[in-house]
């Protein structure tokens, strides 16, 4: 097996080791369990159970805001789409409310395109520390010639892509191929090069939370640097019973090799109130690291503006409304 | 703090839900109460302060009950159980559907108080206990409207007391009021010392509903006031929830009253976890069994066995999720653990594991400095005689140990003097449904735990108490079949004549244990006559260590239990061939014992033996509908061994009545047949030895009815007791009873009618089975 040499090239938020991987475990994946009604108990109550409020919620939904990869993926993104989004990316928050809270300078956490877009969003995003994560591989499905999925991660690198979002093949989890999907998680892990890859598993096509946390398992054995959840695009994307099967195996991952590695849910998450729970299940489950953007991410598109409607009630004591916010 | 320094902190914050409506309600009784008695409250007198235990200020005074406050209320529930029992079903359903509708109305008010009352987090009162309350007077407005039809031959008790504990005030109180009400009693409730305000409140709440006068009344005060409730003779019925201290007392206190009685009492209950299980979602699941409600559980699983060879990381994993756990003002929103309910409380658990030799961890949390506070601790190292491995500790405290196959993981969680709850965690389909019959348990969880719904029967085995609350069979602990009351009078052996012929040829009629003909331990024998002076024989006299052999021979048939019913009915119907066979020479010995021809009675025994048989395998459980993705399965299991007293005045048929059910149902037992007429008992060996039953599974002890109840009532391996003797031993079979809180089921001096339709059926059934509802959530 090849090894890997972690990075030098330190992202702007990075202060740990990259995830170097380690070879594949079967005897661990075999044993690993999921109790889909378990999990989904403790996911259902995790909202009655944990609330902030007040200025620590202003904070607690500022910081989802530095955590959210502002995404657009969509069939229909042009150049002027994109450099608008990147625009919000740099200013998420209107300025008189960033200053009224004392949060100046406050970015999101990345902006997430497709390859063709990564080129206009890093000339967009010049002067910041914003990275561009692109989404590689045959997104959303993952179904294209393998050779052309490994090249076009190199490409997304060479355009200035600091983070690659791959997709795995989710038909090597429905058959049990264990190896098949780490060999491909290593190989596409090698293409990145020193950009962080983020395996997404495509929860809503794994069937099953045991799927589901074999899958995380194997992908970070491989090396992955963050787990995420979804495309965006299957029926069912980012579920709190899912992200705790995911961020379980995080935790049973650092456990063993004391590599931290990072979690991104995507899709499904558009109300400042869900935030808030991610983050809580976030803090609780794993600790204060994994509330920081070199280990957590959202993947959103919506999030940000109710965000930002919250936080005007916050500041001014009225409910807000969304055209009074800049428009991503 | 600045919003920046939040942001890179990132604490939770006070979330604290408010309580001026709370406070306003409290206002507007003056902070002072009086009893609910007759639909009004009354003048409040003698007082004690009821505190919020989280910060130790008073939130109300309350009045101390006294004997005539006891008697004013049963007085007037009495005056209102008759118009009340007549009302149509429907119109009680009326108003067990609008007392439903009103808690969810008053719902965040009864939440914010109970918090405030109890100590428990505010998260709980709102989103468990008052959702479970409203779910039981709903579940029970059903259970009203279906009564007439679907129960006819049962009537209400009368007028119920019910005294109830403080960890769960108002839930405990719906548990009791809503199925007493439904099945057409009234109620007297004596809430718990610490915690009466809920009560309180629903008191109002029924005013709102229009219930009735005198249909609900509620009399506070402390241990005193709920004695003077138990003892009152106007009282019908006691239902009580509490320590299993209380529990026995209880026991005694209504020995031989004629009083029903259920009991909800302690436990020590295991949460096994196995190799396979789901790691961290058994570690959740502790959160929920033994963090919950402080651990003031009665079914907390407060007792961790865990597969030996995960123990050391399922511990480190443990570890860290307590050291997650928030403490804090109970009304805050962000709070896992709350306040234990009093200081007296506090300094048993602070006590009892200061006092434990075992490894102590303490939650690694921050803990308000007032208040009363304990840290979620785990207690490993400790041997199964520790006493905090045996004992409830009733606080946040958990107790581990490990074990290292399936059959002993059984072994550890029974080796307990409780059966209330379990939980068993593992993903192996086979293994969860092969332990959970085996545990001695009323509720097994699996993979779960802490589930209630009113659908499912909750309750206990062993000292944990008996009775159901819940479901159908919750609703049975609340009526009694209709039946004729006539006294019992006592059938005396006829006395030695002073002339008789010796019998022809000598039979030495011996005991039946374990399959084997053995003599009386004591050695002593006395003679049976015919009305007519005949000798008919000698009969051995049993005597405690024949007892203790017989209750030794039926433990080791227990097997008998896994048997199959159509395995059973096979041998019922067996016993019934053979005894058919011999029916003349039985009616004949009839006729000698008791100068009435035996015909009838031979001729009833056998087909009491087929409806047994036919029974073996038809009483079936049931898959009860409860709100979650799984089932919750009520099984009928075997109690265990039985012991009978058999009725006097039917020698053979009375026997047969009493074996045959519990047979049937998988029981082992342990009979005395007719003390004055043994004889056609005794002759039944040959039958039951030719009849394919195995050994030990009965066991016959000839002797003295009076002076075998008493090593029987308190034979700490006898799992149930019933007496159908003339000679009246109801009181002295209850009190001692209260040893190992055996079942029991005893006639009160009053007669049954042996050869009718009160002498066999679905009566005799409940009392030879055990409900144990298994919680199975599923889904992949």
């Amino acid at each position: 097996m090849q090894t890997l040499t972690p990075s030098k090239t330190q992202l702007p938020q990075v202060a740990h080791p990259r995830n170097p991987g380690m070879p594949l475990d079967l005897d661990w994946v075999a044993a690993v369990q999921a109790n889909t009604s378990a999990i989904e108990r403790r996911a259902a109550t995790l909202g009655g159970r944990r609330s902030v409020k007040k200025e620590f919620q202003a904070a607690w939904l500022l910081k989802a805001v530095s955590l959210i990869d502002l995404t657009t993926l969509s069939g229909d993104d042009t150049w002027g789409r994109v450099e608008r989004l990147c625009a919000k990316a740099r200013q998420p928050v209107a300025p008189w409310m960033l200053e009224k809270l004392g949060m100046e300078g406050l970015t999101t956490g990345a902006v997430c395109v497709y390859h063709d877009m990564v080129e206009t969003a890093v000339r967009a995003l010049e002067g910041t520390k914003i990275p561009v994560a692109a989404v590689s591989t045959g997104f959303p499905a993952g179904l294209s010639p393998f050779d052309l999925r490994i090249e076009e991660i190199r490409r997304s690198v060479a355009a200035g892509a600091q983070e690659i979002d791959i997709v795995i093949s989710r038909r090597h989890v429905l058959t049990g191929n264990w190896q098949a999907l780490y060999d491909e998680m290593r190989e596409m892990r090698d293409a990145c090069g020193n950009a962080h890859v983020k395996a997404i598993l495509a929860t809503g096509e794994l069937a099953t939370l045991r799927n589901v946390a074999r899958a995380s398992l194997v992908c970070m054995m491989a090396g992955a640097d963050f787990i995420k959840t979804s495309t965006g695009k299957e029926s069912v994307n980012a579920t709190l019973p899912v992200t705790l099967t995911m961020i379980r195996a995080i935790r049973d991952y650092q456990d063993r090799t004391g590599v931290k590695v990072g979690y991104k849910p995507a899709g499904g998450i558009a109300k400042a109130k869900d935030a808030l729970l991610y983050l809580a299940l976030m803090k609780d489950e794993l600790g204060h690291p994994w509330l920081q953007p070199d280990l957590f991410r959202f993947g959103a598109s919506s999030l940000l503006g109710d965000i930002e409607r919250q936080l005007e009630h916050y500041l001014t004591g009225h409910y807000s409304a969304a055209n009074r916010h800049a428009m991503g | 703090m600045t919003i920046k320094e939040i942001f890179d902190r990132m604490d939770y914050g006070p979330a604290p839900e408010g309580n001026a409506e709370v406070k306003a309600w409290l206002a507007k009784h003056g902070q002072t109460f009086g009893h609910f008695i007759d639909g009004g409250f009354t003048k409040p007198a003698a007082t004690f302060a009821t505190k919020n235990p989280a910060n130790g200020t008073d939130l109300a005074q309350i009045t101390q009950g006294t004997a005539q406050d006891i008697d004013a209320a049963v007085a007037a529930a009495r005056r209102a159980q008759p118009k009340w029992a007549r009302l149509p079903a429907h119109a009680r359903a009326k108003y067990l559907y609008a007392l439903a509708r009103l808690i969810q109305k008053h719902a965040r008010l009864l939440a914010v108080l109970e918090t405030m009352d109890n100590g428990k987090p505010i998260r709980e009162s709102r989103d468990i206990d008052v959702p479970l309350v409203a779910r039981h007077f709903y579940y029970h407005a059903g259970l009203a409207q279906l009564m007439d039809s679907e129960l006819p031959g049962h009537a209400p008790h009368g007028v119920c007391g019910a005294v109830i504990p403080w960890n769960f005030p108002l839930l405990m109180l719906a548990w009791k009021v809503a199925p007493a009400l439904a099945a057409g009693n009234t109620v007297v409730l004596k809430p718990a010392e610490y915690t009466p305000l809920t009560a309180l409140l629903f008191a109002e709440i029924t005013r709102e509903a229009g219930l009735p006068k005198g249909v609900l009344n509620i009399v506070t005060g402390d241990g005193d006031t709920g004695a003077a409730l138990v003892a009152h003779p106007g009282v019908d019925k006691i239902a009580f929830t509490g320590s299993t201290a209380v529990g026995k007392a209880i026991r005694r206190a209504t020995a031989g009253t004629g009083k029903a009685l259920t009991l909800e009492l302690g436990g020590k209950s295991p949460y096994i976890v196995f190799d396979d299980a789901d790691i961290d979602s058994a570690i959740e699941g502790l959160v929920d069994a033994i963090w919950f409600n402080q651990g003031q559980v009665c079914c907390a699983g407060s007792r961790l066995l865990v597969q030996e060879g995960i123990a050391p990381r399922f511990h480190e994993k443990l570890k860290r999720r307590m050291d997650g756990l928030r403490l804090g003002d109970p009304l805050d929103k962000c709070i896992d653990v709350g306040a234990v309910v009093d200081p007296i409380q506090l300094a048993t658990i602070t006590d009892m594991v200061n006092g434990s030799d075992g490894d102590i961890y303490h939650a690694d949390t921050p803990i308000p400095a007032q208040g009363c506070f304990y840290p979620p601790t785990l207690i490993t190292g400790l041997g199964t005689a520790s006493r905090l491995m045996q004992e409830e500790i009733f606080g946040p405290v958990l107790v581990s140990m490990t074990f290292r196959t399936p059959a002993e993981a059984v072994d550890l969680a029974n080796n307990t003097r409780y059966g209330l709850a379990a939980s068993v965690w593992t993903e192996n389909v086979n293994l969860a449904l092969d332990i959970a019959p085996k545990i001695k348990a009323g509720v097994v969880w699996v993979n779960a735990t802490n589930l209630f719904d009113a659908a499912a029967g909750f309750g206990g085995v062993r000292e944990s108490g008996f009775g159901r609350e819940g479901g159908w069979e919750g609703l049975m602990a609340y009526l009694k079949p209709v039946r004729s009351a006539k006294p019992l009078k006592p059938v005396a052996a006829i006395p030695e004549p002073r002339d008789f012929d010796p019998p022809t040829l000598d039979r030495t009629a011996k005991l039946f244990i374990g399959g084997k003909q053995a003599r009386p331990d004591g050695g002593y024998s006395r003679p049976v006559f015919s009305p007519k002076g005949k000798h008919l024989g000698h009969v051995g006299l049993g005597n405690r260590k024949d007892i203790r052999n017989a209750v030794e021979a039926a433990h080791a048939a227990k097997g008998w239990g896994k048997a199959t019913g159509h395995n059973r009915a096979q041998i019922l119907y067996y016993i019934a061939e053979n005894l058919s066979a011999r029916a003349t020479e039985f009616a004949a010995r009839i006729r000698d014992l008791t100068g009435r021809d035996g015909t009838a009675e031979v001729d009833a025994s056998i087909a009491r033996l087929f409806t047994y048989a036919a029974w073996s395998d038809k009483y079936d459980g049931q898959a009860k509908s409860v709100p979650i993705r799984g089932v919750a399965l009520a099984m009928n299991e075997p109690v265990g061994v039985i012991a009978a007293l058999c009725p006097d005045e039917a020698p053979l048929l009375g026997l047969i009545s009493t074996m045959a059910p519990a047979i049937a149902m998988g029981n082992t037992c342990v009979l005395v047949p007719s003390d004055p007429f043994p004889l056609a008992a005794t002759d039944l060996y040959q039958v039951l030895e030719t009849s394919d039953l195995p050994a030990g599974v009965v066991n016959i002890v000839t002797g003295s009815h009076a002076e075998l109840a008493k090593p029987l009532a308190g034979h700490m391996d006898v799992e149930a007791l019933w007496s159908f003797s003339s000679t009246d031993l109801s009181a002295l079979i209850e009190s001692e009873s209260a040893a190992n809180l055996k079942r029991t089921w005893v006639n009160n001096g009053r007669a049954r009618d042996w050869m009718g339709a009160e002498g066999e059926g679905r009566e005799f059934l409940r009392h030879a089975t055990a409900i144990k509802t298994i919680w199975v959530p599923y889904g992949e």
